[in-house]
């Protein structure tokens, strides 16, 4: 198991080396020059000329990569040109307000998601099963700003049950935060549920063939005990897969979420640096994000080599 | 099955079985009807709409649906309905070429790793891992905003997004795939890599990589829906779903319609584009059927 992991963890930081070359090089690929871009119509040659200078613009890309990368390893990502702060810290402010959201999202989806797969797969064929298998079709089809507009409508607007959009910490008011986070929740949660409910429900009827099963029907044991314990501690591998894919679309539907119900996070504050061409930022968000994602992908992984004996030795 | 007189080659029975086993599905045979009703749509938009999708008429701005404005009118008193209509043009649009982008580059790079193996395979399949490790909505977000949006910013930006997983899929068929004797027999034969990888390996593979074409037409069009609604992708004046919701979204209270209307529309396309992908896998992965 611990040559798995430090397999895993190496294979990881390569990845994130890569990471770091491919964000880099978006803007290094990009149209035109990023400076003069930033700084917009008005800027005079010199202005343009001295930022160039400045983000080391004027240098070979590979002196140019390294120098970015070896201030992103002591956590400099440089100055926001739309902000004008440290990226750094206005990391530290959003970071936490997204992740807030996404973690409840993905307790919700997994809990009623992989709960609502297995009474379908206990059903198959039945009204229950029929209808959540309905509404899961619908879960992945619908956009996430659809679902953050109807609740607006219905549940802000109409019934006046919460606030229409906003963010406030959970430290400061707690009620009100939680009041406005429910909607952005489930919005967040809606396509994840029915993701993890297919997945469930088709990986359950899987298990349900294979012969441990019939032996532990023949051998008289209850329904309770054969899916508890036997189905769905197997049934569960390949959730465990998805539910790494899982945090992909999640951090995904974060950036629209924050735009419908106006959160300040990390997806608003990358939607509004592409709107004001601030590179650096962006640059920054996606390695952030790109790292983020493969530490869930590394624990994803070890878990699964723990569900799993037979993957530790590939 | 029946004993046929003329026996048709196994590429034949094996469609007219495809194509068989989807039309036993009402929901798969409905998602067809909706993706065909919308393809004649878009082709005969001018036809179909009752005004052009730019017309302004500023003296009837924001007005609620009536029967000379089904959907009512938006803040440019532009007809509601007759910009749905057009909207599908880019859905589709945005859809098909984006997919058959991601489809075509992926795919081309996986059979090169999977075929070659050794370094070119280490450096195609590293580097795919890495993108696949950013979200696509963020690779998305970040290249529409170096590109600076519009339609080949979109198309470009989606493509690579959902390239990763044609390349995965690809390698990990060929990988399996050329261990087979027709290839050996192929290669003493005297056929060239190029003639093995796109006679031999190429079709064989195919059949996943179908299923997950089909699917990931309603996922692009998710996502340009997405991109559009975020304000980095089509642009206005041109209609699409995405940015229709999103600057109806301002008069949500008194004019619900308007955002709601097309965000609906994108749902009911990428729902039929889903269920005749989940028909297309059932018909092509036996193991698979009815358990999903």
């Amino acid at each position: 198991m611990t040559s798995f992991i430090i397999r895993r963890l190496l294979l990881t930081i390569l990845v994130l080396v890569i990471i770091s070359f491919i964000s880099f090089l978006l803007v290094f690929l990009m149209p035109g020059d990023p400076a003069a871009a930033a700084l917009g119509l008005t800027a005079s040659p010199t202005q343009i000329a001295e930022l160039r200078h400045e983000l080391w613009l004027d240098r070979p890309f590979i002196v140019q990569y390294f120098h970015w990368v070896s201030n992103v390893v002591r956590g400099d990502f440089g100055i926001s040109l739309s902000y004008r702060d440290p990226i750094i810290d206005i990391f530290k402010e959003r970071l936490p307000i997204t992740l807030y959201l996404a973690l409840w999202a993905f307790i919700l989806s997994t809990i009623v998601g992989i709960a609502a797969g297995i009474v379908c797969a206990i059903r198959r064929g039945g009204f229950l099963d029929q209808t959540i298998s309905v509404l899961a079709n619908l879960g992945i089809s619908v956009p996430i700003f659809l679902l953050g507009i109807l609740g607006i409508y219905f549940f802000a607007l109409k019934l006046n049950w919460l606030p229409v959009m906003g963010w406030t910490s959970p430290v400061d008011d707690f009620l009100l935060s939680t009041r406005q986070a429910v909607m952005p929740v489930i919005a967040l949660a809606i396509p994840g549920i029915a993701m993890m409910a297919r997945q469930t429900r088709s990986s359950m009827l899987e298990v349900v063939r294979q012969d441990y099963l019939r032996t532990a029907w023949s051998k008289g044991l209850k329904e309770r005990q054969v899916i508890l314990r036997h189905a769905i501690k197997n049934a569960l591998i390949p959730i465990v897969t998805l539910l790494g894919l899982y945090v992909r679309v999640l951090v995904g539907g974060s950036v629209i979420v924050e735009q419908v119900f106006n959160v300040p996070g990390m997806g608003r504050l990358l939607v509004y640096a592409s709107f004001s061409n601030d590179f650096i930022t962006i640059q920054a968000g996606v390695l952030l994000i790109g790292a983020i994602v493969c530490a869930a992908n590394l624990i994803v992984d070890i878990s699964y080599g723990w569900l799993d004996p037979r993957v530790r030795y590939d | 099955m029946a004993i046929e007189m003329e026996k048709p080659t196994p590429r034949v029975t094996e469609l007219r079985r495809t194509i068989r086993v989807m039309s036993d599905r009402p929901v798969v045979v409905a998602g067809a009807i909706v993706v065909f009703l919308v393809i004649i749509v878009a082709i005969f938009a001018p036809f179909i709409a009752p005004y052009d999708y730019n017309d302004q008429n500023l003296t009837d701005r924001l007005q609620s649906p009536s029967p000379t404005h089904w959907l009512g009118t938006d803040a440019l008193g532009r007809d509601v309905f007759s910009r749905l209509i057009y909207g599908t043009r880019i859905s589709l649009l945005v859809g098909i070429v984006a997919v058959s982008l991601a489809g075509a580059v992926g795919m081309t790079l996986g059979l090169a790793a999977g075929y070659f193996g050794g370094w070119i395979s280490n450096i195609i399949m590293r580097f795919i891992d890495a993108l696949l490790a950013l979200p696509p909505m963020i690779l998305m977000l970040a290249i529409a905003a170096m590109m600076g949006g519009g339609l080949l910013s979109v198309l470009i930006s989606i493509g690579i997004a959902m390239m990763p997983t044609y390349c995965r899929l690809m390698n990990g068929q060929v990988v399996t795939l050329k261990q087979n004797d027709y290839v050996t027999a192929a290669r003493a034969g005297g056929a060239s890599n190029q003639r093995i990888m796109f006679t031999h390996l190429l079709p064989n593979s195919l059949p996943p990589l179908m299923v997950l074409l089909s699917i990931n037409l309603g996922t692009a069009i998710l996502m340009e829906a997405s991109l559009s609604y975020l304000g980095i992708g089509i642009l206005p004046p041109v209609p699409t779903w995405g940015n229709m919701t999103q600057s109806g979204q301002q008069y949500l209270l008194i004019l619900p319609w308007m955002s709601i209307a097309p965000g609906v529309a994108i749902m009911l396309l990428v729902l039929a584009f889903n269920m005749v992908g989940d028909g297309l896998r059932d018909a092509l992965d036996p193991r698979l059927r009815g358990t999903l």
